[in-house]
């Protein structure tokens, strides 16, 4: 006789599917079922209006590869992302290693400072930046016409309007990755540097040889996380950018993937074109982030 | 080297060592100036007239000045009193719900060995991937065939559950010992009493992080309520805000006190619980 699973495990498998029931239900009916549907409305002509949508195969892919908007958003989009992460990061790591010294007088209430920008809702501060970056009384020009330097005109300027948005990224995610970054730094045994020190190493050496290395995983960590992020970014470059109910400006300047696909699918009605440059921004994700863990080489552990 | 010339070397390099960290402290300093500059100027904008916001040259403080008449005029003639208990409402049940299908599918993995077990946790790791852009249109049209489309459920239904929570809390609890969960048992204690007497106090530090991740999540979350909301009475707070750009968009000192009332309860829960805000960020960074 075949002894299949004991009543007691039955139990036991009962009370596992009990447990995981839930979440993987939801889990299964408002991810995995729309990852799918998404593919197949990217594939038709769809419409919010009910109709008949016909399948139009790959065409939508073949205009998001054509049409010159999205070529602009992907290319805002990137620039936006390879300005806020390299940037935000080493600054994060300067400030971390500076606040990770030994007996440094007000450490706690100064990681209080810098993570305070993180808590607060983009929204918000999107609004505070628009009049920070006001050229004529913006608290940004002044103090740069304090220092004599005569400010651009920032978000009016097609120019400068990304860059004063990936400023405000950088503000408001400094405190994160730098948070992580001390915890990243408070990981490695002092016994390194104490023997390190023995040895007669370098200050630069030291963070050559130890930090840097040891720190590997938490830099992997906050670029692979931020560039996810940044790739996503919608709401500051919308609020800061919107004139006449119009964002993205000025001259498509701003305008991001994220707010592309909204728009297109949202306001032009084109919800399988919306579907299809979803899955461009996706696969665009899903290769950045093989070739940063390819080339960072190292074990990058998700748990 | 003689004993003289050790103590100088050591003098020397302690002087450079203060000095170094004097410079550091300086820097922090100034950059710290920097993280708090326009959020103090919000506040200061949000409690002046118009006419001394837009002032030229500049008034960056006037506290004689000082009034909560554009608070009054936000909260009570814009509603932003509805748009808050919209937000609050809507973020509170996000996060309950999330904290509960979260810990118990944490629960399940780390205490049970069951058919599936594997393959059910690949499935949740590849979802982990996928950005919300990729799910939104097909989660519109669902909402929409389940007559979801302007409704509070609307906006909450599709935040029930994240694969980010279930993977934190798998984590911790995979890391909590089993004996102290075996220990229940022998007590006699039903599985429902080990999930929620035993595991859940045992995992106080991820359940922090989560409920503060998914909370400010909600509560920030612009891009789903602008989609599946309409109409003014469910506006939540960024919504209302958006509209900021439109109807108001010059008047600073009214925006400044809207962005105020979005800030300063998040800042306010945040001084009183900080080390569990920023252990919780830490940990998720260590975690992965």
């Amino acid at each position: 006789m075949k002894r299949t699973v004991s009543r007691l495990q039955l139990r036991e498998y009962l009370w596992a599917y009990t447990f995981l029931g839930p979440a993987f239900f939801f889990l299964l009916v408002l991810v995995v079922f729309p990852i799918l549907f998404a593919l197949w409305i990217s594939l038709h002509d769809w419409s919010l209006i009910p109709r008949d949508f016909p399948w139009i195969g790959l065409a939508n892919y073949a205009e998001a590869i054509e049409d010159t908007l999205t070529r602009k958003s992907l290319r805002n989009t990137l620039a936006y992302t390879v300005g806020v992460v390299p940037v935000g990061m080493s600054l994060a790591l300067v400030l971390a290693l500076i606040m990770n010294q030994d007996r440094l007088p007000m450490r706690t209430a100064l990681r209080t400072v810098y993570f305070i920008p993180v808590i607060t809702s983009w929204v918000a501060v999107s609004f505070v930046w628009i009049w920070m970056f006001e050229p004529h009384y913006g608290l940004v020009n002044n103090v740069l016409g304090f220092f004599g330097i005569n400010g651009p005109k920032w978000l009016a300027s097609p120019k400068w309007a990304l860059a004063a948005i990936m400023l405000v990224a950088i503000w408001k995610g400094l405190g994160f990755s730098m948070v992580i970054f001390l915890a990243g730094l408070q990981g490695i045994p002092r016994e390194f540097y104490e023997a390190a020190q023995i040895d007669g190493a370098s200050r630069w050496a030291r963070f050559q040889n130890i930090t840097f290395p040891l720190l590997n995983p938490t830099i992997v960590f906050i670029t692979v996380t931020g560039v996810i992020g940044s790739l996503q970014v919608f709401t500051p470059a919308v609020i800061m950018t919107t004139r006449q109910g119009e964002a993205g400006g000025p001259i498509d300047s701003t305008r991001v993937m994220v707010y592309h696909i909204y728009a297109t699918a949202f306001r032009y009605n084109d919800l399988g074109f919306g579907a299809a440059l979803a899955f461009v921004l996706f696969a665009l994700i899903l290769v950045i982030t093989l070739v940063q863990l390819r080339v960072t080489q190292r074990e990058f552990e998700y748990g | 080297m003689t004993a003289t010339a050790a103590t100088q070397s050591t003098a020397t390099s302690s002087r450079m060592h203060w000095l170094g960290k004097g410079i550091g402290l300086l820097v922090l300093l100034i950059g710290g100036v920097w993280m708090l500059l326009p959020l103090v100027w919000m506040l200061s904008a949000s409690l002046m007239p118009l006419s001394e916001v837009i002032k030229i040259p500049p008034v960056w403080f006037a506290p004689a000045k000082y009034t909560v008449g554009n608070f009054s005029e936000v909260w009570f003639d814009i509603g932003f009193w509805r748009f808050s208990l919209n937000s609050a409402f809507v973020a509170l049940t996000i996060t309950t719900c999330q904290l509960l299908t979260s810990t118990m599918a944490g629960f399940a993995f780390a205490r049970y060995e069951f058919p599936g077990r594997t393959v059910i946790f690949i499935v949740i790791l590849s979802t982990l991937m996928i950005p919300f852009q990729v799910i939104m249109i097909p989660l519109f049209i669902m909402m929409a065939k389940l007559g979801l489309v302007n409704t509070y459920w609307g906006m909450i239904v599709p935040a029930i559950v994240t694969p980010f929570g279930i993977f934190l809390m798998r984590q911790f609890m995979l890391s909590v010992p089993k004996s102290l969960l075996e220990a229940g048992r022998i007590d006699g204690a039903s599985e429902p009493y080990i999930y929620a007497r035993i595991m859940l106090p045992l995992s106080k530090p991820a359940i922090a992080a989560l409920t503060i991740f998914t909370f400010l999540a909600a509560w920030d979350d612009f891009l789903w309520p602008l989609i599946i909301i309409n109409s003014k009475q469910k506006w939540t707070l960024p919504i209302a805000m958006s509209r900021f750009t439109e109807q108001y968009i010059s008047q600073t000192h009214l925006q400044m006190a809207g962005a105020a009332v979005m800030f300063l309860p998040v800042l306010i829960v945040f001084l009183m619980m900080q080390r569990n805000f920023i252990e919780g960020v830490a940990m998720t960074g260590l975690k992965g």
